[in-house]
């Protein structure tokens, strides 16, 4: 009898080891970003380039930066979800447009409505660079000091909104 | 003339030059030190290609940093902690020994020592519970006869 207790063992040490890694997303690369300062940029507007934005306009609020492009698709999926947030007026969404054409990332804001405050144009990626980004869709949190907070690899969907980007801004809210 | 027409037109094809596609960056070295760091970093978007073999477009990207960066005179390690601090330790082939990568650098050996030595208890077990052949007085003798002579008395 013992003589099979030892490969049921690791069968099922190995099957647990296997159940957990169905769930794991390897696309899923942990930032070190977050908990540091969000890199400075100042990068001129989508909508007037001869206006900059710069992201020291930004010390003292709550924010979101949003990494889009129109060619982005998966970015259409979390666009109207967006759109929603915006309306409510609980945190400033800022768009950074990523690789992108001017005219396709205006043409995309008047289809589907303009969630942001203002969006920069990041059309060689370096930005991109400097944040980490990998893929869009992305979003960061960051907070009054310009310290990123949370980093979302991927489309914001309504449960991940609920359950930590809007907890999470409403606790960034109340610290100093 | 008429030979020296077709023989012009012959040779025609050694004049025409074709360009070399435009390397990247103007200073082949610098290229060349640009690739062989690419080699060691991971692509992040198609994650088992390197980014020196990668087409994506953020591969580009990071190739136009590197060299970049390595314009502006910094080391190979400088460059190396730069991406670290953006993309963390999975832009690196290879991890660097750390306290939660211990078990993927070290694994591989524990498993080797451990099977080494289950087997070398097994054999060693083996060897004792196997009993030493004992042949009997008939025996004996019928192989002294079986190795002196090619005929076996019995057959």
């Amino acid at each position: 009898m013992t003589r099979f207790i030892w490969p049921f063992v690791v069968f099922v040490v190995l099957a647990g080891f296997l159940y957990v890694g169905l769930n794991l997303d390897p696309r899923e690369v942990p930032s070190p970003l977050v908990g540091k300062p969000a890199p400075a940029f100042t990068l001129p507007q989508l909508q007037d380039p001869s206006k900059q934005f710069s992201t020291q306009e930004m010390k003292g609020k709550v924010w979101l930066l949003n990494v889009w492009a129109s060619w982005c698709v998966s970015c259409k999926e979390e666009h109207p979800i967006l759109v929603e947030l915006a309306r409510q007026n609980i945190v400033p969404i800022y768009g950074l447009d990523y690789k992108d054409k001017r005219a396709d990332a205006l043409m995309t804001l008047r289809e589907g409505g303009d969630p942001y405050v203002l969006s920069i144009s990041d059309t060689e990626g370096r930005i991109g660079i400097d944040y980490g980004v990998y893929g869009v869709p992305e979003t960061y949190v960051i907070d009054k000091q310009g310290i990123i907070q949370y980093k979302q690899i991927g489309v914001i969907t309504r449960q991940n909104l609920r359950e930590k980007i809007l907890p999470l801004v409403a606790e960034l809210e109340k610290r100093p | 003339m008429r030979y020296l027409l077709l023989l012009w037109i012959c040779l025609m094809p050694a004049f025409s030059y074709a360009g070399e596609a435009k390397d990247m960056a103007a200073d082949p070295v610098l290229e060349k030190r640009m690739i062989g760091l690419a080699e060691k970093l991971r692509c992040l978007v198609c994650q088992n290609e390197s980014l020196a073999s990668s087409h994506a477009e953020l591969a580009e990207d990071l190739r136009r940093e590197v060299r970049e960066q390595m314009a502006k005179g910094l080391s190979d390690q400088e460059i190396i902690d730069y991406l670290v601090s953006r993309y963390g330790d999975f832009v690196l082939y290879e991890p660097p020994v750390k306290s939660y990568t211990l078990l993927l650098w070290f694994g591989p050996f524990i498993l080797l020592f451990l099977g080494g030595g289950i087997l070398f208890l097994q054999l060693r077990k083996r060897r004792q519970t196997l009993p030493e052949a004992v042949l009997s007085a008939e025996a004996e003798q019928r192989a002294a006869v079986l190795l002196n002579n090619d005929k076996d008395p019995q057959a």
